[in-house]
């Protein structure tokens, strides 16, 4: 006879043990990622062929971009990644146009070859640095990143780079150096949006030395195991996850080293509306707008509801240091 | 008038009291909505379709006020009275592409929610605009079929009726705005351009006929 007591049959688990809904959705992303960073390099490479074979399709639009996964830590976020269908069409790039149309059907023209980068300021090591060279200075990895726009959508990109800090190191910042500021291209023969009275150009950009530094802050070559399209600021761009797309300069011809806050170009159109740090903050409006949420491009269709926006768009855990004791609402 | 010019005037007014001509002008009307749908059902407004529609709804609403008030100088300058028959029909428009306007920013920017939607109208200048006019418009759609006009008596209603004049500087500040933050104002300029010359145009006349 069957006997049932209290104690046997089914074991009902406590809620701490019951698998969080995301982490049971992207297990998969899970196993290949602890097999990246745990298993030998063998291992390493068959689970990051077959994590990129599964998270989308090479779009084969351009030259592919060898590559690893990245191990710094927060630099594969698993979320689903954006169509590069959508990442390559809807662009901010003003050099091309205002319209976020206008990079795609405008920036054929950029001519990414030959290609070098002038090294100046406060560096031991100044100097042309040729895109090829650049190229080989450091090992070439994935980096799957949330990109937040100021306007208030958002993508996540498979970029491929290596972390900014490697070049810095290169180059040998001299102690005085407190600030990188960072110099586009502003060509107007190839660019048409350069003519216009939108922006001061050339777009310049920059970052705290150590911001520049930390690992998160990618010399992104490509994106979506291929070399970036023109259209995503070819052939070499900053990416910054955890500020405003904005600061991540697109087409860099010049790296300069300084001792004082570089004068960025939305900072000085709308120095109300656009502040030096500009880090992703849900907590800091826009004078026009909220900041709280975002819309994910591509995410649900039309009636998608809009996320909530992370603060440090995520990255908090890596990042927060950085900011720790400043005034976030001061220093916007 | 030429005898050729009075000839084609007359063919033209013909044209216009034609059986067919208002479900013509209605269907035109109706085309950009119509593709607006098509393009929504298939995935052909680009990577952020949201965004797109609300642009593209603010940007009809601006057009159809373009053309209804283009039909009052058409009229006079072409000398078509049969061109006032459209008048109702295209403000109605006017009002159909700005509701769209307001529902698509209220579905997709805010999700329905009124509170946010609320705040957002105090938060931003070009919100509080564009929430006027739109107020403005609704009375106006409101009043505007026959019974309206003989309760408020004709006079009364045409001085109501002149707050589309308002509405046309409203929507020009509202669209500039939007676009302040881009410091790109050639689109608005074309807007502001056409308005101003259909506005002009009955100033001139006002002063014209007074003196």
């Amino acid at each position: 006879m069957l006997i049932k007591t209290h104690a046997d049959g089914f074991v009902h688990p406590v809620a701490s043990d019951v698998t969080p809904l995301a982490v049971y959705q992207s297990r998969r992303d899970l196993i290949r990622l602890m097999a990246t960073g745990a298993a030998g390099v063998a291992l390493a490479s068959w689970a990051s062929r077959e994590a990129l074979a599964q998270s989308w399709a090479a779009p084969g639009q351009n030259a592919a971009l060898a590559r690893t996964r990245s191990n710094v830590a927060g630099a594969l976020i698993m979320e689903k990644v954006t169509e590069y269908k959508d990442a390559s069409s809807y662009n901010n790039f003003y050099e091309f146009g205002t319209d976020k149309a206008d990079p795609a059907k405008n920036a054929h023209t950029l001519k990414t070859s030959p290609w070098s980068v002038e090294i100046e300021g406060l560096v031991k090591k100044p100097g042309r640095y040729a895109l090829e060279d650049l190229l080989k200075l450091s090992a070439q990895e994935e980096r799957i990143y949330r990109l937040r726009c100021v306007e208030g959508w958002s993508m996540v990109i498979p970029w491929v780079g290596y972390s900014l800090s490697e070049l810095i190191k290169k180059v040998e910042p001299l102690a005085g150096a407190k600030y990188v500021e960072f110099v586009t291209l502003a060509d107007p023969k190839t660019m048409p949006g350069v003519g216009s009275r939108v922006l001061d150009w050339p777009y310049v950009e920059g970052l705290r030395l150590d911001e520049a530094m930390h690992p998160l802050t990618l010399l992104a070559f490509g994106m979506y195991g291929e070399v970036l399209p023109k259209q995503s600021g070819a052939p070499l761009r900053l990416v910054v996850p955890w500020k405003y797309g904005f600061k991540s300069g697109k087409s860099l011809v010049k790296i300069r080293f300084t001792d004082k806050q570089p004068a960025t170009a939305w900072n000085k159109a709308a120095a109300s509306e656009y502040g030096f740090y500009s880090n992703v903050n849900p907590d800091v409006d826009h004078p026009r707008w909220s900041q709280a949420t975002e819309r994910r491009i591509g995410e649900d269709g039309l009636f998608a509801r809009k996320r909530k926006t992370l603060m440090f768009n995520g990255y908090e855990a890596q990042v927060g240091q950085l900011y720790a004791g400043m005034d976030l609402k001061k220093y916007f | 008038m030429g005898s050729g010019q009075a000839a084609a005037a007359r063919v033209f007014a013909e044209y216009c009291r034609h059986s067919y001509a208002k479900p013509l002008v209605f269907v035109l009307a109706l085309l950009p909505f119509l593709y607006l749908l098509w393009a929504a059902a298939f995935d052909q407004l680009g990577a952020n379709p949201a965004e797109a529609l609300v642009r593209a709804t603010g940007d009809w609403t601006l057009r159809m006020l373009c053309v209804v008030l283009a039909v009052t100088p058409l009229r006079v300058l072409t000398g078509s009275p049969a061109l006032a028959r459209f008048r109702r029909i295209l403000g109605l428009f006017v009002y159909f592409y700005a509701l769209l306007h307001l529902l698509s920013y209220s579905g997709f920017d805010m999700a329905f929610d009124l509170g946010d939607i609320a705040r957002d109208i105090v938060k931003r200048p070009f919100i509080l605009v564009g929430f006027v006019a739109f107020v403005l418009l609704t009375s106006l759609a409101l009043t505007s079929f026959n019974r309206a006009i003989k309760a408020l008596g004709g006079r009364n209603w045409q001085r109501l009726h002149r707050a589309v004049y308002g509405v046309a500087g409203l929507a020009i500040l509202h669209f500039f705005w939007m676009r302040a933050g881009k410091n790109d104002f050639a689109e608005v300029a074309v807007y502001a351009a056409v308005l101003m010359a259909l506005l002009g145009w009955r100033l001139w006349r006002w002063l014209h006929n007074k003196g």
